[in-house]
């Protein structure tokens, strides 16, 4: 076992060098009056429009089509290189020939979510009904509506049933939504350090960023775009999501008690490694977030409520998709209590599954960097998936 | 007719299990009986095992495992929600096997316990003439890295199930290559049962000395 893992992690690598694809971000446009995209809040919403990306081919039966979903700051660019700015996809060491969603057996999608800042509608994109960003004008947004736009995008596609739908963190939540929304479109279902619902402690994390960007005097009631945004708001809102992303061992690690380099007068200016590094993600983190897009997608995560104040199981009752369930040992945000409540309804519910927590010492991060346990607890499941849905490798010309 | 490759103790287990049917596996390891069985008997199978190394075989063998303990890891599961639940060599590694036996028989239409016999002959041998704690193919490890917390002999188990009114429905000895038929007790390594839990009293001499 010991072996096998160690060879994958070297053709991981090697696979990594070898296979860097270049991609380009896609869009679909819908929803356009009168036929908006009908909101859980009952709003309605139009038109939409979805930045995706799509990677491998899709075969003939259109069977073989795998949705992942992205975490809180993600985007559509989950693979590969990025035809424009030469950018990493955010799950490239997880998608790609060879990879754990094989690009050569499997079409994978991903889109960027509805609220989004990256190429989909959110609170950034011009409200057609006064040609200005809609700002706080846009409506809210849930899973529930990111999932349901995405659904139009699978209608796009003509893809009747998707082989898989994964993601991580909020991605997981998506997952969850999609198989609950659409039982009869799902095959199997992969929620990756994730929850049924935010606790107290995530919600209160979340709040305390949320607090921070709308402190900022910039902020002015979200109407910012065209002047001086809200950058130390949303940065201070990005460092601590970014605390709560790593795990004391995982920080102790990367920093320590080290200093920087420079030596300037005391001032209160970073001093620390870890005072430097959190001040540069947070810094970065204005020339590629909205922070009205942080608010309502924070917003959306804390509202997310799988069971509805119902047991799980009853909601799960009756779901013929199986589950791969994954946690990590050192995810305090969330930990891996959440995700065994999940196994649990499996049981109860009577849903073939699977869930391993795994052992990590990256915290939350851990999704996106523990590529080689995932990638064969992935490869394998997915390889189920396929032959019990005989999937075929046949391609349209 | 059953490959006779088959490890002997999985061969005995596979007769007592019903094609399709759901089998429930207790500290299931690297899921070589659970995929076993799903190629034999087609059955809907679950495991329930505590070491992610194992986990990760079980999902290579595509056989639906939780990562749990199964000293706490059962209370989700309804009555009888399975058709077989399996607990092979693992009952006497678990902390409370009372708990989990009594869990197991709940959650199963029938049980299947598979224990080492720590009465062997070689076993007695070994500790009145060495002095020694005994290492046997059933029970291979040495006392400071044995997973085993509990060592019980197949009469225990018997003598147990009877103080507990769970009824024996079979049992099978096994040595080395080939079923016991006398002296269990002593001569084989493995004692597989099929348990029922209605209450009836009906063990009867099942293992003589």
């Amino acid at each position: 076992m010991e072996k096998s893992i160690v060879n994958t992690k070297q053709i991981n690598r090697k696979k990594h060098q070898e296979d860097s694809f270049t991609v380009k971000t896609q869009y679909y446009t819908f929803a356009s009056p009168p036929d908006e995209l009908e909101l859980e809040s009952g709003r309605k919403l139009g038109p939409i429009t979805l930045a995706y990306e799509t990677y491998g081919r899709l075969n003939k039966q259109k069977s073989n089509a795998i949705l992942i979903l992205h975490a809180l700051t993600g985007d559509a660019h989950a693979a590969g290189i990025h035809e424009e700015d030469g950018q990493t996809g955010w799950w490239d060491n997880m998608i790609g020939p060879g990879k754990a969603f094989d690009t050569e057996k499997y079409f994978i999608i991903c889109s960027n979510v509805l609220g989004g800042c990256k190429g989909s509608t959110g609170p950034a994109s011009i409200n057609p009904r006064t040609g200005k960003p809609y700002g706080l004008e846009f409506p809210l947004i849930t899973v529930k509506d990111m999932v349901n736009a995405q659904r139009c995008l699978i209608d796009h596609l003509e893809i009747n049933k998707l082989l898989a739908v994964a993601g991580g963190s909020m991605g997981g939540m998506q997952a969850l939504q999609w198989v609950v929304s659409y039982p009869e479109r799902v095959c199997s279902v992969i929620p990756v350090a994730t929850t049924i619902t935010h606790s107290p402690q995530q919600i209160a994390f979340n709040e305390v960023g949320r607090q921070a960007i709308m402190a900022d005097p910039n902020w002015n009631d979200g109407d910012y775009y065209g002047k001086d945004l809200p950058a130390k708001g949303l940065s201070v809102a990005r460092m601590v999501g970014h605390i709560t992303y790593m795990s004391d061992v995982s920080m102790n690690e990367k920093f320590g008690r080290r200093f920087k380099n420079e030596k300037k007068p005391f001032k209160f200016s970073p001093e620390f490694e870890v005072e430097g590094y959190l001040q540069y993600r947070g810094d970065n983190f204005i020339s590629r977030f909205d922070p009205n897009s942080y608010l309502y997608i924070t917003k959306a995560i804390d509202y997310f409520d799988l069971a509805n104040g119902n047991g799980l199981y009853a909601v799960l009752k009756g779901i013929k998709a199986p589950f791969l369930v994954i946690s990590f040992k050192s995810d305090w945000l969330y930990p891996p209590y959440q995700s065994q409540e999940i196994a649990r309804a499996c049981k109860l519910a009577g849903i073939e599954a699977t869930y391993c927590e795994l052992n990590s010492n990256y915290g939350h991060d851990a999704f996106l960097v523990e590529v080689d346990e995932q990638t064969h607890m992935i490869r394998h499941f997915l390889k189920k998936v396929s032959h019990s849905n005989k999937v075929s490798e046949e391609y349209a010309e | 007719m059953l490959n006779n490759s088959i490890r002997l103790d999985y061969r005995i287990i596979l007769e007592h299990v019903e094609p399709s049917s759901s089998v429930l596996d207790l500290g299931c390891g690297t899921g070589d009986l659970l995929s076993l069985l799903v190629r034999e008997k087609n059955i809907k199978a679950q495991g329930i095992e505590i070491d992610d190394k194992a986990i990760f075989e079980c999902v290579e063998k595509g056989v639906g495992v939780f990562h749990d303990d199964i000293d706490t890891g059962l209370p989700e599961y309804g009555d009888k929600s399975f058709d077989t639940v399996i607990l092979h060599q693992s009952i006497q590694q678990v902390k409370r096997p009372d708990k989990v036996l009594k869990e197991a028989l709940r959650v199963g239409r029938k049980v299947i316990v598979g224990i080492p016999n720590f009465a062997y002959i070689k076993a007695r041998f070994q500790i009145f003439f060495t002095g020694k704690v005994p290492v046997t193919p059933s029970l291979p490890y040495e006392w400071h890295n044995t997973p085993n917390l509990h060592f019980l002999s197949l009469v225990d188990f018997v003598e147990y199930c009877k103080k507990q009114n769970i009824r024996i429905e079979s049992a099978c000895f096994l040595g080395k290559k080939r079923k016991v038929h006398i002296f269990p007790n002593l001569l084989a390594e493995v004692g597989i049962f099929v348990l029922a839990d209605d209450k009836q009293s009906e063990n009867t001499n099942i293992i003589t000395r």
